[in-house]
């Protein structure tokens, strides 16, 4: 098999196809006409709450209700 | 009752898989005549579970012949844009270049680059922008496009295009990380496909 086969550049990046994927399809979304545009972007829409835990208790849940998918979600986890 | 019933259903369905490949089994598998004996003997008064096999269509066996039309299945994560439709050709945005799809075409996977799919039926050609995604093209003249955005050309709105190639653009030469550099690349090779789509 190719090891050396000459991987994209994303990959050479550190990127996922699954990032480099939805990073695309979010372009795609951002450059399109008003009323596309608003209903994919809705479409896309993640909502989500984070609740962190603390010797084994949950604090209070914080609700990021409405969050808009973007490229930086792993970051966010990360930073937790 | 039940517990001997599922110590009958393993033995029956282990049989059934250690067979050919998916490729080479007959088109029409409904159900399987050993396990539905096995299950009347055990549970004759409820109907048999269903298995997966039994709500998919089973793809066509390879005919010996080039069949006229290509059946297409177009589909994106909350739509199918379209099911098994029959045309004449596609030609879709490989990474390797446009590659034109007939009737009869080889066995290919290939991945797609964000670009133009066009579906030539008869004199009407319809063309989406695929922003990425996988092609299956398998023996027997069927082909399953999967994007995971795909948008009629006339809903690109052409300034926000040119905007974003400028931004990225900019966006490349200010890059710092690796990282930085494949996000502004990636944003300038996106941008420049909608560019060519619109005017080409």
């Amino acid at each position: 098999m190719a090891s050396n086969a000459a991987v994209p550049f994303w990959r050479a990046a550190g990127m996922t196809y699954i990032t480099y994927s939805n990073i695309c399809a979010n372009l795609v979304r951002n450059c399109l006409k008003e009323p596309y545009k608003t209903d994919a972007l809705s479409r896309e829409k993640v909502h989500f709450s984070i609740s962190k835990w603390t010797d084994g208790k949950p604090e209070k849940p914080s609700f990021c209700s409405v969050f808009i998918r973007s490229l930086h979600l792993p970051d966010m986890v990360a930073n937790l | 009752m039940l517990r001997r019933a599922l110590g009958l259903l393993p033995r029956p369905i282990a049989a059934a898989r250690a067979r050919s490949f998916s490729t080479d089994l007959p088109a029409a598998h409904t159900a399987d005549a050993t396990f539905m004996e096995a299950w009347n003997k055990v549970m004759p008064n409820t109907d048999p579970p269903k298995t997966p096999l039994s709500f998919m269509h089973p793809r066509p066996p390879t005919p010996s012949s080039i069949p006229p039309k290509l059946t297409v299945n177009f589909v994106l994560p909350y739509a199918s844009e379209l099911s098994t439709k029959e045309v004449d050709m596609v030609i879709v945005p490989a990474t390797t270049g446009q590659m034109g799809v007939l009737p009869g075409h080889v066995a290919t996977i290939a991945e797609l680059k964000p670009g133009v799919l066009s579906v030539h039926e008869g004199s009407e050609t319809t063309k989406y922008f695929v922003s990425s995604g996988f092609v299956f093209i398998h023996a027997n003249s069927f082909a399953d496009i999967i994007a995971v955005e795909a948008v009629p050309l006339d809903q690109i709105d052409a300034n926000l295009v040119q905007k974003g190639l400028a931004d990225f653009t900019q966006k490349l030469s200010s890059a710092t990380t690796e990282l930085e550099k494949a996000e502004a690349q990636i944003g300038i090779d996106v941008h420049s496909a909608l560019n060519s789509a619109l005017t080409g």
